[in-house]
């Protein structure tokens, strides 16, 4: 185990390829509006690209129904930064939708009503 | 045909309903131990997941991590549950230790949150102090108080801890058994109540 957990429990997993293998080197995302939070869905219609490796094909198969990228990761078992960076790049060839709007500011009193509404539901 | 992988998700239920067209997230914030996890697990309806990222020595920045000299990387996790609020909307809750180096690596993370639930244990007050100084200095989001009350904790009137945490006179402190889901889900109201007055309360210190 080569570091130290931060979180309350759980094991590590280690990957035996290090991450930026799987994204051609790359750490940084070609797009800035996807987070951890965003709903992402495969397009049906479209077949995974001829060049899609492991990771691609892995993640446009999770999303063959809609799921945060953050559920995608933890199901895949894989890093976020990384699983942005596949996303990213299915999001440009069109393979991958983004359903949530990317969101830089705060919530509008509107949508925190219908937080409101549905924690008070629980 | 579902995928013989135990890992993927088995049954459709998992998937976020396709009328949900928007995602919200709040930030549960705390020290280790302190209950994160049980909270998101209170009121998730899907079992809280993980995720995890791994920070080698490149990425420590000018962080002082002294005393992990010889740790090369070290990795942060981070746990999450879904609430679908409404048709159209699904909330998330990210639990985050919150130090430091949290925010340095998960950038982004705070960017358009209604705001952090910070946990508390009063039997180590200290561990959240740094918490605290990182919610107002690195982020700016509105944040509630949630004291998450273990059986042998010390008991503090609310005013006490404000002032022990040096909080603001608006930042909302609840009693909270993050064990029990109607306790947790008070505690998010409170935080997103809060959330709503927040502009106002901002502009009014500027």
């Amino acid at each position: 185990m080569a570091g130290t957990s931060d979180g309350d429990t759980g094991d590590y997993i280690d990957h035996p390829v290090r991450p930026y293998v799987m994204t051609s080197g790359r750490a940084y995302p070609s797009r800035n509006t996807i987070r951890p939070e965003t709903l992402l869905v495969v397009d049906p219609d479209l077949r995974p690209p001829v060049t899609a490796g492991r990771q691609q094909r892995a993640l446009l198969d999770m999303c063959r129904g809609m799921l945060s990228l953050a559920e995608a990761a933890a199901h895949l078992r894989l890093p976020v930064s990384l699983v942005v960076v596949i996303a990213s790049d299915l999001v440009d060839s069109g393979h991958l939708s983004v359903r949530s709007a990317p969101r830089h500011t705060p919530p509008s009193a509107e949508l925190l009503e219908k937080v409101l509404d549905g924690l008070r539901k629980l | 045909m579902v995928s013989a992988n135990s890992d993927w998700p088995e049954r459709e239920e998992r998937y976020v309903s396709p009328t949900v067209a928007q995602s919200v997230k709040i930030l549960v914030v705390g020290a280790f131990g302190v209950g994160k996890t049980t909270l998101i697990g209170s009121v998730s309806e899907i079992a809280p997941l993980r995720t995890e990222e791994t920070m080698t020595s490149a990425s420590v920045g000018v962080d002082s991590l002294s005393g992990l000299d010889d740790k090369a990387t070290t990795t942060v996790a981070m746990d999450f549950g879904r609430v679908t609020v409404t048709p159209e909307v699904v909330l998330y809750l990210f639990g985050t230790p919150g130090q430091r180096r949290f925010w340095d690596l998960w950038e982004g993370l705070a960017e358009g949150a209604v705001g952090a639930l910070v946990l508390v244990d009063t039997r180590r007050i200290e561990d959240s102090f740094e918490v605290f100084d990182q919610l107002e200095t690195r982020t700016g989001m509105p944040f509630a108080v949630a004291v998450n009350e273990f059986p042998d904790a010390p008991k503090y009137d609310p005013e006490q801890l404000r002032e022990a945490l040096d909080l603001l006179p608006d930042t909302p402190i609840v009693p909270c058994d993050a064990r029990h889901r109607e306790s947790a889900a008070h505690a998010l109201i409170t935080l997103v109540e809060h959330a709503l007055h927040f502009p106002a309360s901002q502009k009014a210190l500027t």
